[in-house]
């Protein structure tokens, strides 16, 4: 598809503000519709259309299979853990009472924390997943 | 959207399917805009429009057919699908009319949520607050079970072959 | 009792049907995979439905307004739209798998090639 110089092009201009729009709706999830959810999707969306114009390989070396994976299993870890730090810090499990200086501030930084975690995990599955597809040949019927 | 719903029934091409239902995902996601769901929305807008299609597709590439093949006996399923639809519209015969501000879903818990949870939480988007403070726990078993998808569609797919003539 | 106030259960209803009928009466596995995601649309929708108060608006704090629908459900169907997503994923790798293990997608060929190799090798 890198033959085309219109699809190119607009996709060039495209995917950044894509990106850009990905990251606004991670980080006005508290203020507007929107959240990790919505994010990672669109993210990973973004990639996809680069992958689908660009070709499968040169997606590949921009963001490369380990960062996937990694990413994948570390939004879990960051939610479990910020579980885990409000243990530490004296209260329950995901008690975000206990992380800030004021509940509400403790609040605050606890949703950011564990919306961060959820966006980063689905933007990696749903990118792990294309790229399993995608990275498939099609196989010969069994005579 | 209950054109595209018999039109994907009917069609046998199916790459046609695909398009409908991507076609029917927006139209959801604007319907439920107009119910004033706005994050859910936009959430089924782009999974269901975005993501879904894509798999869809390329899941089309790899099973290679593209036509499916009629039924033989039709009657019995639509049957079926008739009866079981009748009995569900006169059960709902008895569920509190459309907009109801009586209604139980609206008592308890939802109220204490509306009023209390900006001021509790400082985020003024209440389904954010409830989604990721209030309900918490949900939300991360829901995180575990999208890492799990991931990981049993790395172990379905594991091998990764080329396609013979690929030559980007 | 007026048409318009259920009028919300019966869409529902009848996209519900549509994916159920969609899922049993069709053999190719990818448009079963399509009608199911088409019936939990429809489960969707009746969660959300009965949350919404005309003349409210979205769920989201700001001075200007006084009714507010129900957030409770949005929260739920939220989750669900991402669990139904990984359920398409999982459910079109495993379409994949069986293509290449059977050669065909159709539910009656594959319970045809089924038969046959129970036939020629029975389980011991």
């Amino acid at each position: 598809m890198r033959h085309y110089l219109v699809l190119r092009v607009v996709a060039k201009l495209l995917i950044p503000f894509m990106l850009v729009f990905a990251l606004y709706v991670q980080f006005h999830g508290d203020y507007g519709p929107g959240g990790g959810f919505q994010a990672g999707v669109i993210a990973a969306a973004a990639v996809v259309l680069y992958a689908i114009i660009f070709g499968l390989p040169t997606a590949r070396k921009a963001i490369p299979d380990w960062l996937v994976e990694t990413m994948l299993a570390a939004g879990v870890l960051l939610y479990a853990g910020v579980g885990v730090a409000g243990i530490l810090l004296g209260g329950n499990y995901l008690d975000y009472f206990v992380l800030g200086a004021t509940p509400v501030d403790g609040q605050h930084r606890g949703i950011f924390w564990v919306e961060m975690g959820v966006g980063i995990t689905v933007f990696g599955v749903m990118l792990k997943i294309f790229y399993m597809f995608a990275g498939r040949g099609r196989e010969p019927d069994p005579e | 959207m209950a054109f595209a719903v018999v039109a994907i029934a009917l069609q046998r091409n199916l790459f046609a399917v695909v398009i409908l239902s991507g076609i029917y995902s927006f139209l959801m996601a604007t319907v439920l805009v107009a119910l004033d769901a706005v994050d859910v929305g936009m959430t089924e807008a782009s999974v269901g429009a975005g993501i879904s299609t894509v798999l869809l597709l390329g899941a089309l590439y790899l099973c290679g057919g593209e036509e499916a093949k009629p039924m033989r006996r039709p009657a019995l399923p639509l049957a079926l699908s008739v009866i079981i639809g009748a009995t569900l519209v006169y059960g709902t015969l008895g569920l509190p009319v459309f907009s109801d501000p009586d209604a139980p879903i609206h008592q308890h818990v939802a109220k204490r949520y509306i009023e209390q949870g900006a001021k509790e939480t400082g985020v003024p988007n209440i389904v954010t607050a409830v989604l990721a403070s209030y309900r918490g726990y949900d939300t991360l078993g829901e995180a575990m079970v999208v890492f799990t998808a991931g990981a049993g569609v790395i172990t379905l797919l594991r091998r990764r072959r080329r396609p013979r003539g690929e030559g980007k | 009792m007026s048409a318009f106030s259920h009028f919300s259960y019966w869409v529902t209803i009848f996209l519900m049907i549509g994916g159920l009928y969609i899922v049993i009466a069709r053999g190719n596995l990818i448009k079963k995979l399509v009608g199911l995601a088409i019936f939990q649309t429809s489960v969707y929708l009746l969660y959300i439905a009965p949350g919404k108060l005309i003349g409210g608006t979205a769920p989201i704090i700001d001075g200007r307004h006084l009714l507010y629908s129900n957030p409770l459900p949005h929260v739920l169907i939220l989750t669900a739209i991402v669990v139904g997503v990984a359920t398409l994923a999982l459910g079109l790798g495993l379409a994949v798998r069986i293509r290449e293990a059977y050669g065909t997608i159709e539910e009656d060929e594959i319970a045809d090639q089924n038969r046959a190799t129970e036939r020629e090798e029975p389980d011991a």
